[in-house]
This record gives C-alpha cells, structure tokens and sequence, in this order.
C-alpha cells in the first residue's frame, strides 16, 4: 500500500519533478471545472489532451480506465439527478427526464472523470513520497506534510498488524459474515485504534531520543528550469485556448 | 567543569530511584558505572525496571533522586541545551524497529538524528553513508523501511543511532524475533563496533556471547554485578531472579 500506484517507467511525465506536475493537474482540473458543459466539443479535447499525456507518460490506456474506475461509487448520484427534480422533461425511449437534472449530470460525470484521468496518471507516475515532496516545494504547511507521510510510513504497518488480527480471529474459528458479527470487528478495530496510539506514542520517543524539536529534515531541491516548466503547463495551456476558442465560437 | 572527558566513565549512575506518576516504584537506589568501551548486558526479568533506566540515561524520564551523568555530563531532563548534547551521546536501540524507523526511507531515517544536531549537507550525506557500511545496508539507502526483513529492519535502527557517533550505544532486547544468522550478523556488527555498549535483554547466551560484564536488575536495584561467565553459572542466583539458561545450554 501506499507505493502500489506507481508504475516504475522512464518517460517525459515520469522525469518531471512533482511539484511541476501537480500544479499541471490543478491548472488542468481548473480549467476544466470552469469549462460549461455546453461546450461539448472542448470536452472532447480535454479527453484527447488527458490520453496524449498518458500515452507520454507510456500508461496503457487499460490501465488508465481501469484506475479510474474508482470513481464509480462518487458519480453514482449524478446518474440519479436526471430522474428527479424540476422544470422542463422530455422523453428519451422509455424514460422520462428532466433536461436541467440530465445536463447537471452529465456535467459532474465527464468534469469528474477527467479530473479522476489526471490524478490517475499523476499518481502513476510518481511516487507518493515524491508527491509529498512536491506539496512540500508548494509551501503546504509542514504539519499537513508530516502528517502525510507518517500516515504513508506507518500504513503498511498497521494493515499487517489489520491482517495478522484477522488472521488470528479466522484461526479460532470466527469468520464475519453478518451483523450479528459486527461487535467483534468493533472490539478489534478499538484495539487495533489503541495500539496505533501506543506505537505513536513510542515512536515519538523514538524521536525525542534523537534529537527531535519539531522539525523534520528537508531534502533541499534543486531549482527547476523555464523549459520543464514549459514542457508540463503545455498540457492545460492548451486546454485553456480550447476552453476559450469554443466559448468564443459556441 | 568537564577538563578531560576521556577520563569519565561513559555512564555513571547514581542511587537513582524512580516512581511512575501513578505511584508505582520502579526503581529504588541503581548504581551502575560503565566505563568507556566496555560491553555490559544488562539482565532482569520482564517488570525489572530495564526500560524504566534506559529512559533515564538519555533524559526521556526526568530523574527524581539521584544522578545520571554521561561521559562526565550530568542528565538534566530540564535543561534543553544539554539534554540536546546527552542524547547525541546516548543511542538507544529500541526493541521495534518500526518504532524507530519512521522516515520514508532508509537514507533519510539515518539522516533525523545527526540532522537535528545540526549537520547538513555532504557533511550529512558522508555520516549516513558510514554508518550504513558499518551495519552492512549500503545497498538499502534508498528503499523504504517496510520493504526490507525484520533483520534488516533492526541493523538499519542500529545505524540509525551509529549515526550520532554517540559515546554510549543502548540497546533494548537486540537479539529479539531474529533468526540465528540475523541474530549472528548483528553480534558480528556490534563486536566491530568501537562504542560503549549496555544491552538490555534476558537471551543469557547472546549476553555471554557478546558482554565480559553482566549486571542483574531485579525488582528496582542492581542485585548483581560481575563477570557475566560468573553471573552464568550461579544457576540459584538466576533463578531467584526469573532469569534461565535455554535447555541444553552449557557454559564452555
């Protein structure tokens, strides 16, 4: 966990420093947010852009679609939203839908999806360690980024210690199946809670042993040429200009 | 104050008692001195007081009577300018690695300790790279802890503290959850050591292996102290002490 999303390859996406490439992903979600659905034709651009950069980043396109399916339980009401509401219906086959609720819909739908596409490949292309860096060199306050990374260091660990509690319930015969099981997995989870809290506890002793005041060490990063830059603000650069060609012509 | 510190010895521990807030005593009147280079194992049932000294000697617990004194400095859990020297002179080992590894890798776990001591740079990068050589891990540098073995795991939590080239190194339970050759790599690792070492534990064998001198805590004072060959064979003294040698197990 943790390090399982990035897919170890050399590419232009891949040889980006991170801090560039979130940025690029922002840029690119926000233009893409600001962007009415109206505009159908910049939608399409916006997809061409997001599988050109992937394609750069060489992630197949399977593994991208696939990775993006994650966002299936979070448009699940966005489906909904064409059945109910107000104003204006129409007929399509057999359904009856509201014209507001069905634009609505399809609006969080495909701004959703490719904002979904753009963290895929930025997380497949870079390391979460990376990724904390990056937001690092963005002055995210330190303690949101230590917090990130302990939660990166110690998730590992705590779902072993998840897995060997199972473990040991299935070896005395316990399987949860039900509700009725649902108190045993509450026990377990406070105890797992607990345990997390004494480690915290003895890892913060670990620290002061060390000379801990408050400050994590922080790797000093190199300066980042006009070029690279250049090379990842492309990308919502030119969905920017499409963005602003359709509204002009739409 | 402090003219030649050569001549201290690495640890000296003064009646020092201490009870826990909520009232329970752990330790009534400790003496113990180290003297620079020696290797003392440090030996006590569980309940003993072990880890209750060792959190003495870097200032974690604040010392109510007595004295800890540290190469000739004394341990003043109030006073944070030396308390910041003592626990770079103090190592600490302790029992789960994964207490003590919390950077994202190995390179820059190694790296916390001298950094807080103010070491930055190549001077930085030259310090973690000594002190991966002399555990074995060069090669994990830039791995993240979890990917490594248990054994691997605590060799790095060794060179994390090597790294403050601290006077003292203290381990707690080192032989703990290794398997034989990890357990024989870290007694080879810790012999080519030129540090003062106190290693607490109750494996008698890897005590007799590894430490000339052996002190017994039990019950909150020092109720042995001698030649761990000696301590080893006064089975009635060990048993008084919940403290065994493994079945079949006989002194050379």
């Amino acid at each position: 966990m943790g390090e399982r999303l990035y897919i170890h390859r050399h590419s232009v996406v891949h040889s980006l420093p991170s801090h560039v490439k979130i940025v690029a992903v922002l840029l690119f979600v926000l233009v893409v947010v600001s962007t009415p659905i109206t505009y159908w034709p910049a939608f399409i651009a916006f997809l061409a852009l997001v599988v050109i950069s992937s394609l750069a980043g060489k992630i197949s396109i399977l593994t991208l679609s696939k990775r993006a399916l994650i966002e299936v339980p979070f448009i699940f009401f966005a489906i909904l939203m064409p059945f109910v509401g107000t104003g204006e219906k129409f007929e399509l086959g057999p359904l009856n839908l509201y014209r507001d609720g069905l634009l609505a819909g399809i609006s969080i739908v495909a701004k959703g999806t490719l904002g979904v596409l753009s963290a895929v490949i930025l997380s497949t292309t870079t390391t979460a360690r990376e990724i904390l860096r990056g937001l690092e060199r963005l002055r995210l306050p330190t303690i949101m980024v230590q917090i990130a990374s302990f939660m990166l260091r110690y998730v590992n660990v705590i779902s072993d210690e998840m897995e060997r509690m199972k473990i040991a319930r299935q070896s005395r015969g316990f399987d949860a199946t039900g509700v009725k099981h649902w108190k045993v997995i509450a026990t377990s989870a406070a105890a797992l809670f607990i345990r997390s809290y004494e480690r915290g506890e003895r890892v913060h002793l670990a620290m002061l042993s060390r000379g801990f005041d408050g400050e994590l060490p922080h790797t000093e990063a190199k300066s980042v040429g006009s070029a690279t830059w250049l090379k990842a603000l492309s990308i919502p650069a030119l969905a920017l200009i499409t963005s602003i060609f359709f509204r002009m012509n739409g | 104050m402090v003219k030649n510190m050569s001549n201290h010895p690495s640890l000296l521990i003064n009646n020092l008692a201490f009870a826990y807030p909520d009232g329970n005593q752990a330790l009534y009147g400790v003496n113990l001195r180290v003297e620079k280079g020696e290797r003392v194992a440090l030996l006590g049932p569980n309940g003993a007081g072990k880890t209750t000294l060792v959190l003495h000697m870097n200032g974690i617990h604040q010392t109510m009577q007595g004295e800890v004194f540290i190469a000739g400095e004394k341990v003043d859990a109030k006073n944070k300018d030396s308390i910041r020297s003592i626990r770079s002179k103090v190592g600490i080992v302790f029992q789960d690695p994964d207490d003590q590894l919390f950077m994202p890798t190995v390179g820059e776990d190694i790296a916390f300790g001298p950094y807080n001591m103010g070491k930055r740079g190549s001077e930085l990068d030259a310090i973690v790279d000594e002190a991966l050589a002399l555990v074995g891990m060069s090669e994990f540098k830039d791995r993240p802890p979890h990917h490594l073995s248990f054994g691997q795991r605590r060799r790095v939590a060794v060179a994390t503290v090597l790294a403050m080239k601290p006077e003292i190194l203290v381990m707690d339970e080192p032989s703990s959850n290794l398997d034989p050759a990890s357990r024989r790599e870290l007694a080879d690792i810790l012999r080519s050591l030129d540090v003062t070492i106190v290693m607490v534990t109750h494996d008698l064998p890897y005590a007799h292996e590894l430490c000339e001198r052996s002190v017994i805590l039990s019950g909150g004072i020092i109720v042995a102290d001698d030649k761990t060959e000696t301590i080893l064979r006064d089975g009635k003294l060990l048993g008084t002490h919940r403290l065994e040698l493994p079945v079949g197990f006989t002194l050379s």
